[in-house]
């Protein structure tokens, strides 16, 4: 039989012709993407598919929540400045692009043939497939915390949702006098200043309500991985007393019923115990055959975010094995699904990805419930090199914490949900 | 002869046009993908976020804009920072391309 995919490959082998006879818009492309993950990368993706192409490429995505929750803004619920509902968006505005939204969860994926089997909706086909997981956890590398049970005593509440929600509970709970450890993962983790910007807010509301208490902060890494002066300004100027900073404090294991964090030379107890664990791509990629660096984070070409092994897969955001100076951002992954969706489109034209790729990228970080910090980036493919690198003499961080910025981050926020989801 | 010369002189002029124009006829497009995420899709802003809306300004009013965050002229929180990543010709396609937005 000769399919759709068969038909694509003869087009191929004249992309060149084609390419410069091309004409703007994907209108000429075809197919079927399926899209699997409806985060920062695979929500914007999808959308940006069936924008880009007029209508003229099916996309299904492919998301196991009902709505999205985003990370981003989560610190600020878990220190009682917002609420769930405010970082919650819901898919209907996918549907409204043409997206076929599924609620369900993948159980297997076959680059060969094609096709992903998902747990309640049986078996989808494609012609090529966006993959956009996010991180899973390496529970191998905090053996206690292995089991559900332990999980929900333990908080990572580094996905946004019932764990952001949990965790402010437990904040809220302690009483006042009480020690909240947060333990920070060897770089490369997902949101590099997340954690710094996680001890702050809370140390902000123990500030106002609970005074007496005190936010330790156990990172395995040498030093503030982002945004590092910024950080220790607001926390010598705000926090003094009330937080405090440990490098080089890996977490080895950790006592789930004591709260006790178990470190090489040191066993702390305190009375909330945070726990981000290490972590690596989405299962889903792996499986799918993916080649991974480390077996943790999968290689990809950058000029259309497919594998560099498994033919027709397109990995986005955390997942990948970022490129240097590159930050596992929802920002990022927001351009990656824009870079994906440029490409795939050309794919099923015909035509070769372009080569002149471009992202940015923009991190705020709350220091307080009113003032921000920013680190901004902008990347452009090497072609030489094979890697997106950072343009010399562009990006930056905010010259002080400030509160116009607060206003940003928040209007950041509404433009990139309504980006991916509207 | 004239058929030849005619085609050298064509060849000649995609190269001119430089290899933004020749190979990618999307790039405007999707470099204004970069603006989108804090100032809407296609530079159409969500009403009332705070964030300015760029889509239909005039294009030489948005390169000069650029350009003076890009130089300090013009004092910014963050786009004096992610303007210097950009050339004059990567501007004018995104200006050009806002421009046309409704």
């Amino acid at each position: 039989m000769f399919n759709r995919r068969d038909f694509l490959k003869a087009a191929g082998a004249s992309a060149g012709v084609i390419s410069l006879a091309g004409c703007a818009g994907g209108s000429k492309a075809s197919g079927h993407v399926v899209v699997v993950g409806g985060g920062y990368g695979g929500a914007t993706a999808a959308k940006y598919l069936r924008m880009w192409s007029n209508g003229s490429v099916e996309v299904t995505l492919v998301e196991r929540n009902s709505a999205f929750i985003s990370c981003p803004i989560s610190n600020l619920v878990i220190a009682g400045e917002k609420t769930l509902a405010d970082i919650t968006v819901s898919y209907e505005g996918l549907k409204k692009w043409g997206v076929r939204v599924i609620h369900d969860d993948v159980v297997g994926i076959d680059a060969e043939k094609r096709k992903i089997r998902l747990a309640k909706h049986g078996e989808l086909g494609y012609d090529r497939a966006v993959l956009s997981p996010g991180i899973d956890f390496m529970w191998d590398a905090v053996p206690a915390l292995k089991s559900e049970a332990a999980q929900a005593q333990i908080l990572h509440a580094w996905k946004a949702g019932p764990q952001t929600v949990a965790l402010r509970k437990q904040l809220e709970e302690m009483k006042d006098g009480g020690v909240y450890a947060l333990t920070i993962p060897k770089a490369p983790y997902r949101c590099p200043p997340g954690p710094y910007e996680r001890a702050s807010v809370i140390a902000g509301y123990f500030k106002a309500k609970k005074p007496k208490s005190k936010v330790l902060v156990l990172d395995a890494n040498e030093d503030i991985v982002s945004k590092k002066p910024l950080f220790m300004k607001a926390w010598e100027d705000n926090y003094k007393g009330l937080l405090e900073y440990r490098p080089n404090s890996e977490l080895r294991d950790v006592d789930v019923a004591s709260r006790t964090a178990i470190l090489e030379f040191d066993k702390v107890k305190v009375d909330v115990l945070n726990v981000v664990p290490p972590q690596r791509a989405g299962t889903l990629v792996a499986q799918s055959g993916a080649k991974l660096a480390n077996g943790r984070w999968a290689e990809i070409d950058w000029t259309s975010m497919e594998s560099v092994n498994a033919k027709g897969i397109h990995i986005l955001g955390d997942s990948t094995l970022s490129a240097p100076l590159m930050p596992k951002s929802g920002f990022m992954a927001n351009q990656h699904g824009k870079t994906a969706a440029a490409a795939i489109l050309n794919l099923l034209a015909g035509e070769a990805p372009s080569s002149e790729v471009m992202m940015s990228n923009t991190c705020y970080s709350f220091v307080d419930a009113r003032n921000v910090i920013h680190v901004a980036s902008v990347h452009r493919y090497d072609a030489e090199k094979k890697t997106m690198l950072t343009v010399p003499g562009s990006g930056g961080v905010s010259a002080a914490r400030n509160e116009i910025e607060a206003g940003f981050a928040m209007g950041w926020a509404k433009n990139i949900w309504a980006d991916m989801l509207a | 002869m004239k058929k030849i010369i005619a085609a050298t002189a064509a060849a000649a002029l995609l190269l001119l046009a430089g290899p933004a124009a020749a190979q990618d006829p999307n790039l405007a497009r999707n470099l204004v993908a970069n603006c989108a995420n804090c100032h809407g899709t296609n530079g159409q802003a969500v009403p009332n976020s705070g964030m300015a809306s760029i889509a239909g300004e005039p294009k030489e009013q948005l390169i000069k804009r650029i350009k003076e965050y890009r130089s300090g002229v013009r004092p910014a929180t963050v786009m004096h920072q992610l303007s210097k990543g950009y050339t004059d010709e990567q501007i004018d396609l995104i200006a050009g391309y806002l421009a046309a937005q409704k």
